[in-house]
């Protein structure tokens, strides 16, 4: 019999709010969360603007030495797990430890750490020979990010199998699509998952001023990302986390949690064609797209949301628009296509947990997020993009869409009405 | 209501078509005594071993000296130019392993150029060397100094991106972080596109962060051996355990179905028969570690009695409480010297994501060859541990089964359990 | 700014080849001037890294429409000595 896979849990950590509760006030709103970066003094960079996370350790429940021990990432990732555990209601220690896993996607890791200590142990960049006697305990586990699934497997006492998923851009989709195999194919019943990403970091900044992929919109930070507009210049740098529960659907039903959705399909390609460039047919995402639908046994029509990667750049929503055209044919331009990177800027490897988790909170509140922004669409962009104000509407079916460096497209579809306790469509 | 599928690949989450056997068809190896297949696998044969003073850069301000090195690699005379300034030493290195294990596969463009071919890597560091030179470049220099390849050369999807680049390969692609664990993890989630619908998946790992940030970042573990001596740094199992020498290399293969491989006449290696992971207890819990669950979890899979396992490759960590965690396991699995125990990474150094994936390699030239490879520096493992350790000369014996363990630091634990095919392989000429 | 810092090219095809390499059958010593880059095999990233080596090295700065216009190594040199006009420019 075919394992079937449910969302029980959902914790958050993102820019404009922590907890589920205040990031849905920030999407359901329209709200930017995008401004001029406060972490450091960016003034000598190209784009100089982020959707930071106003984040406090100590008020969120980590310890001295969680705190002291762990990246920006991968506390992010211990916060959510924490409040997604809370939500799901279901008592990990009462669990089989060896039926819990973990599958938590980041595209940079422990970078923030990473280049703070290199300052040190280099001296400024001073000394090629990094002088080891500066190098604290856990510099290791900031160079290997198999580090934050560990934090979140010790937190939730899972012994099964534990994995960081690391596919750039598309990790926060990927490691969805990953932890929903696990319980698929019987390797585990729970899984903890989602992503988490902290890329706010001079390093980062850096790279991506110089193939300009960022918005230089520095006078004007919280309209700077303008996903499907005339205007757009470039994507916004956002961080935070969001994580899940994952369960098998009986091992739910049994215990009658709460049924946020059902996994129902994920798939990914590879353009195998650029690391950083995409081609304008959008061939491979719509692959991407067409599998996972036909996985979940949904039709094109049948969608009534998608939540766009949508990041920003000229190309990437030309490249996005000709996949759902490609891949929705007729039902492209009748179903609402938006990006909250427009208000929550983009978070690498975590935005797409994040975007699953708009899409959950889209289904509870029977609300598609807007497209903040967006006053004058590109007419090469021309779906429903719910521009500027969220619209009410039942939400059962939705897609989610990714594209990342290194040629990633993912793809996840989720269904249920996640309106009643295991309410879910048969 | 549905939509049906539309090619014939993937969805890892999806209910899958075929469950038939993955088998391995091509092997690329870049380890630290051999650069190239059958280059290593003579020198692991010949007990020759890669560990020696690090040249790279000069180690003397270094608690730890000694490391296995790939040496005589020249990237021009593998690669395009084009493809230089764009990637770092390890992705280099990777590159070069797909190639010789596409190669050695004989899979062209009808096999690799659809959506049905995939890449799954595993890395622990990403391109630490090339991240190195750039910080250096922005904290000496200033932002303005930063490479625009710095935007993808570091991060850890690297290999997976410019592998499925150079090859065409338009499938199901994944990166695993376990650290030295995901090495066969990731074969594993190859192993696992194919049950959803893929026909090749190029896979393994390899990893290097043998620059001094990188070496930096190692040495905090404190796990690092500091002995100057090559013969002496890294015995595992040995009383003298005293810590691991790190390496860099890795190996990566080429993963298809059965069905696929005998239909295009390709000659199998071996198959992977079973995959378990599993998580340690936290720190300070009563709690024992669980190896043990993971060798029994990929016993299961492969529906392997204990008896049948021919030859365990161990994760072999060379320090005296992980050593003795690890014949524990395999005591309580195969029993007090139940089975004949290797490792040859005691002759390349522990190579994080690259390490799982030459064992993979290992086992399966053992395989071909009808013989064990041993355990270099070792003479006689501490009779505390029990176990039946190859050590000396290789042993001559047909091994049809093979257990490969990898255990990665924070507690990771992954097994996986290969047969012979039915047909056995020549050795090449 | 010098005389020496006068920008030929040979600079641009010196920088091209350290920052993103030799084509495969390509003669970069060639009339390439007109040939764009994407004949020469020469993508986007290509060219911002070496936007950004000359940039450094003649201290002058391309906007985006500046290097979305460069498509050819020629079109770059008419760029770059533009710019570095109205560095000197403004230095005098």
């Amino acid at each position: 019999m075919t394992r079937r896979v449910v969302i029980t849990g959902l914790g958050v950590v993102a820019p404009g709010g922590i907890g589920a509760k205040a990031y849905w006030d920030v999407l359901a709103n329209g709200r930017t969360a995008t401004r001029a970066i406060s972490s450091f003094d960016a003034s000598r960079y190209r784009s100089r603007i982020a959707a930071e996370c106003d984040f406090r350790p100590e008020e969120a429940g980590l310890t001295p030495q969680e705190i002291r021990r762990m990246d920006r990432a991968a506390q992010f990732a211990a916060v959510a797990a924490d409040e997604a555990v809370a939500d799901s209601g279901l008592l990990f220690a009462d669990l089989p430890p060896h039926r819990t896993g973990v599958s938590v996607g980041t595209a940079v890791g422990c970078t923030t750490s990473l280049e703070r200590e290199y300052v040190v142990v280099s001296d400024g960049g001073r000394q090629t020979l990094t002088d080891h006697r500066y190098g604290v305990p856990h510099l290791y586990d900031y160079l290997v990010p198999s580090s934050v699934a560990a934090e979140v497997a010790w937190r939730v006492g899972a012994e099964g199998p534990v994995n960081t998923v690391s596919t750039g851009c598309t990790s926060g989709l990927d490691a969805v699509g990953h932890a929903a195999a696990l319980i698929r194919e019987g390797s585990a019943d729970v899984v903890v998952g989602g992503a988490t990403d902290a890329p706010i970091s001079p390093i980062t900044l850096a790279c991506f001023d110089a193939i300009r992929a960022t918005s230089p919109r520095n006078d004007d930070p919280a309209h700077a990302s303008r996903p499907f507009d005339r205007s757009r210049n470039g994507f916004v740098l956002g961080e935070g986390a969001a994580l899940f529960v994952f369960e098998e659907l009986e091992h739910a039903r049994r215990r009658g949690a709460h049924i946020y959705a059902e996994v129902a399909g994920f798939a990914t390609r590879s353009n195998a064609y650029h690391m950083t460039g995409l081609r304008s047919d959008g061939a491979e995402l719509a692959q991407a797209v067409t599998a996972a639908l036909g996985q979940a046994r949904v039709a094109p029509g049948d969608l009534d949301y998608v939540n766009a990667h949508g990041s920003g750049t000229k190309q990437n929503d030309l490249h996005e628009t000709a996949a759902i055209k490609a891949s929705l044919g007729e039902h492209a331009r009748t179903t609402p296509v938006s990006s909250i990177k427009s208000m929550i800027g983009h978070s690498l490897g975590a935005i797409g947990s994040l975007e699953v988790a708009a899409c959950l909170l889209a289904m509870r509140h029977g609300l598609v997020p807007p497209t903040a922004n967006l006053h004058d669409p590109d007419p090469k962009c021309d779906l429903d993009h719910v521009p500027l104000t969220a619209r009410e509407t039942p939400v059962r079916s939705v897609l989610s869409t990714g594209s990342g460096f290194g040629g990633f497209q993912s793809a996840v579809v989720l269904t249920g009405n996640g309106t009643e306790k295991g309410g879910l469509a048969q | 209501m549905s939509t049906g599928r539309t090619d014939s690949t993937t969805d890892t989450t999806g209910t899958g078509s075929t469950t038939g056997t993955a088998v391995v068809t091509g092997i690329g190896v870049v380890a630290p005594n051999g650069l190239g297949t059958e280059e290593y696998w003579a020198a692991t044969l010949r007990g020759e071993s890669g560990i020696r003073r690090l040249t790279r850069f000069d180690p003397a301000q270094y608690p730890s000296r000694l490391a296995g090195e790939v040496l005589g690699f020249d990237p021009s005379a593998h690669l395009p130019d084009r493809l230089l300034p764009q990637t770092d030493h390890m992705t280099r290195l990777a590159l070069t392993a797909a190639d010789l294990a596409v190669l050695d596969a004989g899979a062209g463009p009808e096999e690799l150029h659809t959506l049905g071919a995939g890449v799954v890597t595993a890395s622990a560091s990403g391109g630490f060397e090339f991240g190195q030179r750039e910080l250096e470049n922005l904290w000496s220099k200033g932002n303005e100094y930063v490479s625009a390849y710095q935007s993808f050369a570091w991060f850890y999807a690297v290999n997976t991106g410019q592998i499925s680049i150079r090859n065409g390969m338009r499938g199901p692609s994944g990166v695993i972080v376990a650290d030295q664990a995901g090495g066969l993890d990731a074969v594993a989630h190859a192993r696992r596109q194919l049950r959803g619908g893929a026909s090749l998946m190029v896979t393994g790992g390899v990893d290097s962060s043998l620059c001094p940030w990188g070496w930096t970042a190692q040495i905090a573990t404190g796990l690092l051996s500091t002995s100057d001596d090559p013969a002496r740094a890294y015995t595992p199992f040995a009383d003298t355990a005293n810590g691991y020498v790190a390496g860099e290399g890795g190996a990566i293969l080429v993963l298809e179905t059965e069905e696929a491989a005998l239909a295009r006449g390709a000659r199998p290696y071996g198959s992977v028969a079973g995959h378990a992971a599993t998580f340690d207890p936290p720190p300070g819990s009563s709690r024992g570690p669980a190896l043990r669950a993971a060798i029994l979890g990929a016993l299961a899979d492969a529906d392997c009695p204990p008896g049948d396992v021919d030859v365990v490759y161990a994760d072999a960590a060379g320090l005296p409480d992980k050593d003795a965690a690890e014949a524990a396991a395999l005591r309580e699995v195969f029993g007090p010297h139940g089975v004949p125990v290797t490792a040859p990474k005691s002759m390349t150094g522990r190579l994080y994501s690259g390490g799982g994936p030459l064992d993979l390699a290992t086992a399966l030239l053992g395989f071909r060859d009808g013989v064990i490879p041993p355990t270099a520096n070792v003479t006689l493992p501490d009779p505390a541990h029990r176990i039946d350790l190859v050590t000396g000369e290789p042993r001559a014996v047909a091994t049809r089964t093979a257990l490969v363990l990898a255990r990665g630091h924070g507690g990771f634990n992954s097994a996986m359990v290969l047969r012979a095919p039915a047909a056995p392989r020549t050795p090449s000429p | 700014m010098s005389v020496q810092q006068i920008i030929t090219l040979q600079d641009i095809v010196r920088a091209l080849r350290a920052a993103a390499g030799e084509g495969d059958g390509v003669d970069l010593d060639g009339d390439i001037a007109d040939v764009t880059f994407s004949e020469l095999g020469y993508d986007s990233i290509a060219v911002l890294e070496t936007v950004g080596s000359l940039e450094r090295a003649y201290g002058f700065s391309l906007g985006d429409e500046a290097i979305q216009e460069a498509q050819t190594p020629g079109q770059l040199l008419r760029l770059a000595i533009e710019a570095t006009a109205g560095v000197a420019g403004l230095a005098a």
